[in-house]
């Protein structure tokens, strides 16, 4: 299955020449038209026909040391599912997925793969498209769950130890689905009602469907994975119980769950609000929708500040909640904005404006205590800062004052401090992470493992996924020694 | 799933549920608050939990049919479930010995001072409880307050019971009476406002506990935010206690009617 040198594979290689290959131009995922997607929540990106996969996957010359694995914060075996795609053996691709990734059809989605596996393929090298690779783990993953006979990952026998992970997010999945494949006995505890932590109260469904999170989640439950949700461990629940109740480690997942507000002057009027609030209103709790008791103010001119993925998230719902004008705030240029550059690109097909290089200092609301109107300070780019970035620098006297009746808050996140406060010893940074030995993802306390926002402050859905893999790994060799 | 073992009418539209949380019972402590789900399509709110039997594994709730949220939960009955609780949230109150103590609570408020009281008591206060509302029958747990209190005064604004007159009407009298350490205050915004501005004009330090709007209720959503000594703190973890005279009563007031239309249009859906 992921040999390379087995016969069919080297058949296989030898059936195109590299040349021939490279000659293929990468196909273009269909999407859906920015004037439907407006006014609803489908999916954009519409996924590869087995035949664009197919030949997606013939793109891929199977290079011997492939640059794209040591992309992958997880290791996919990337040309080991792509020539299974390619032999049309669809069900072993997605098999050589799960040996790594427990949750395939969500990476496929949400990776910034051109930053990591496609930016290290051999295609970058001679100047061309890089292999869709993040497209074709999505088809394969896709493919097999819409299949109806989903592979669940073998597991090694039962072993009876018992390893309690807190947080249901892309860490503590991650964690748990390579636990269970260990045969370990794992729980997950959830503080909030519905599993899955960010994946579903955070990433919309025009991006990541949360029923492709349930599929997700299900094989981690025939895998023996246990959820508890409703249970705040720190608050329902102390880490000490857990260890009376026989678990032997615990893996921190928590995530990175506490918004950063600007503290401008009006930034509590109604109707400013967090990405937070805003995605968790609409994404998690259904917000809008007929089946939904939870409110939601649909703004009809909507500013998002900030320019990374939460913004765009933020300001492309504002556009399907009925927004006439939807803006991205950003004190910045384009250049500058960590989003996913598919994101920038979606966002403006659907018609958001991008007040790039703009500061807000003051909201103005009216008697009511309601936002009416923002007011933005211009920038210019000076020299890099830390991040390497060329840093805005305001320019004296330039500002604006705009009409807004809604005001998204995305300039970050911040960890939530409810689980790690309630361990003694643990080791935090100044900004409230858990500091770890990055090889273990080991805390201060041997049988702690943490992994994710709650260790990196922010960051992406597979960097968790790494975490929890290599936690996964630390917890078994900590166990066994 | 939380099954509901007990339902007792306080009042036309107060109910005391005693549902099934075993956990949530065992670790609360008074002043936290649990965030309730009534159904799959039901929105998450705070409620601040007014006893509990970690025996018996219950949590005892008491509930003002107000919104479409509140009114759902007060049409369950016993043996219904409610979909979700999820707790202990918020820190507890700081307990100790300060002295004397007023609480004055105002309507549904008086619930979750009970555990207050009954705290600040085992502590060696002398707890003296106004119980305010606006005529007889909305005066709940009067009879539960008085196993805690030294001493009770009911306050209504229709002199239907107890005292004619609001619940700052009571405080003042006891101010003016005898030396009081501590005000402890709970119930609607605006009368948190009034008795906040009265304990400062006569310098007694006050603790209100806040009721603002919530999603999450672990610090995720930032809802609930107000304005505290001129700081933006989340009711959620950084109270639900804030020292009184720092909070900002009028902003706190307008954000709680962020949803007003909504609101409205929902209450008249299950009408």
């Amino acid at each position: 299955m992921t040999d390379r040198n087995e016969i069919w594979r080297e058949t296989l290689r030898q059936s195109l020449k590299a040349k021939e290959r490279m000659a293929i131009e990468r196909i273009h995922m269909p999407e859906l038209d920015p004037a439907i997607r407006r006014t609803n929540n489908q999916e954009v990106n519409q996924g590869l026909s087995i035949e664009q996969a197919k030949l997606e996957a013939s793109r891929c010359i199977d290079c011997p040391n492939p640059g794209c694995v040591s992309g992958c914060p997880v290791n996919i075996d990337i040309p080991g599912f792509i020539k299974n795609i390619e032999r049309g053996e669809i069900l072993e691709a997605a098999k050589v997925l799960k040996l790594t990734s427990a949750l395939p059809a969500v990476c496929g989605r949400v990776c910034p793969q051109e930053i990591q596996c496609e930016a290290k393929c051999i295609y970058i090298k001679s100047g061309k498209q890089a292999v869709a690779i993040g497209n074709l783990e999505r088809f394969a993953a896709d493919y097999e769950r819409e299949s109806g006979t989903i592979s669940i990952p073998q597991c090694a026998p039962a072993n009876g130890i018992k390893v309690a992970v807190i947080g249901s997010g892309p860490a503590g999945l991650s964690c748990a689905g390579d636990l269970a494949k260990l045969g370990y006995s794992v729980t997950v505890f959830e503080a909030l009602h519905e599993i899955g932590g960010v994946l579903k109260y955070g990433i919309p469904e025009f991006r990541l469907p949360n029923e492709i999170v349930d599929v997700e989640i299900n094989n981690l439950r025939q895998m023996g994975v246990e959820f508890v949700n409703d249970c705040v461990v720190g608050k329902t629940i102390s880490p000490e119980d857990l260890a009376a109740e026989g678990f032997r480690c615990l893996f921190v997942g928590s995530g990175a769950g506490l918004p950063r507000f600007m503290n401008i002057k009006g930034e509590n009027l109604i109707n400013v609000l967090s990405s937070n609030e805003y995605l968790t209103r609409v994404n998690l709790m259904g917000a809008g929708r007929e089946n939904s008791d939870t409110p939601v103010y649909k703004g009809k001119r909507v500013a998002v500040i900030g320019g990374g993925n939460t913004a765009m998230d933020s300001v492309r719902t504002a556009i399907r909640n009925g927004a006439e004008r939807a803006m991205i705030v950003y004190r910045r240029s384009e250049n500058e904005m960590p989003a996913r550059m598919e994101e920038i690109k979606h966002a403006k097909e659907e018609g958001v404006e991008f007040l790039t290089l703009h500061n807000p200092i003051e909201y103005l609301g009216d008697k009511e205590g309601r936002v009416r109107q923002m007011r933005l300070q211009k920038m210019t780019l000076g020299e890099p800062d830390a991040s390497g970035r060329r840093s805005p620098v305001e320019i004296p006297g330039a500002i604006e004052t705009m009409d807004v009746d809604m005001v998204i808050v995305a300039i970050g996140v911040s960890p939530n401090p409810i689980v790690p406060s309630s361990i003694d010893g643990l080791q935090m940074s100044k900004w409230g992470t858990i500091v770890v030995n990055e090889s273990m993802q080991s805390a201060e306390i041997p049988t702690i493992f943490a992994g994710g926002d709650i260790v990196r402050g922010g960051a992406t859905v597979i960097l968790a996924m790494g975490d929890g893999r290599k936690a996964a790994a630390g917890i078994d060799a900590y166990l066994k020694s | 799933m939380n099954k509901i073992v007990k339902k007792e009418q306080y009042s036309e539209n107060v109910f005391r549920f005693d549902v099934e949380a075993p956990l949530i019972a065992k670790s609360r402590k008074a002043g936290n608050f649990v965030i309730i789900k009534v159904d799959e399509a039901g929105e998450r709110f705070p409620l601040t939990i007014a006893s509990s039997d970690p025996q018996k594994g219950t949590i005892t709730l008491v509930v003002q049919a107000v919104g479409l949220s509140t009114r759902k939960l007060c049409k369950l009955n016993e043996g219904d479930f409610i979909t979700h609780i999820v707790g202990p949230l918020g820190k507890a109150t700081h307990i100790e010995n300060f002295g004397t103590v007023v609480c004055a609570c105002g309507g549904v408020g008086t619930a979750p001072m009970l555990p207050i009281a009954e705290a600040l008591k085992k502590a060696g206060n002398k707890v003296i409880v106004i119980i305010a509302a606006r005529s007889k029958d909305l005066i709940i747990l009067e009879k539960e307050m008085s196993r805690f209190a030294d001493e009770i005064v009911i306050m209504t604004d229709d002199g239907s019971y107890g005292k004619k007159g609001l619940v700052t009407n009571g405080v003042e009298e006891i101010i003016k009476r005898e030396k009081v350490d501590l005000c402890v205050t709970i119930g609607p915004a605006i009368m948190m406002k009034f008795v906040s501005l009265l304990t400062k004009k006569y310098n007694i330090p006050t603790v209100a506990s806040l009721n603002t709007i919530m999603v999450d209720g672990t610090g995720m959503c930032g809802a609930c935010r107000v304005t505290v000594g001129g700081k933006t703190k989340f009711v959620c973890v950084d109270g639900p206690e804030f020292d009184a005279h720092q909070v900002d009563f009028d902003e706190m007031i307008n954000r709680l009617g962020a949803y007003k239309e909504q609101e409205a249009e929902a209450n008249n859906k299950i009408k």
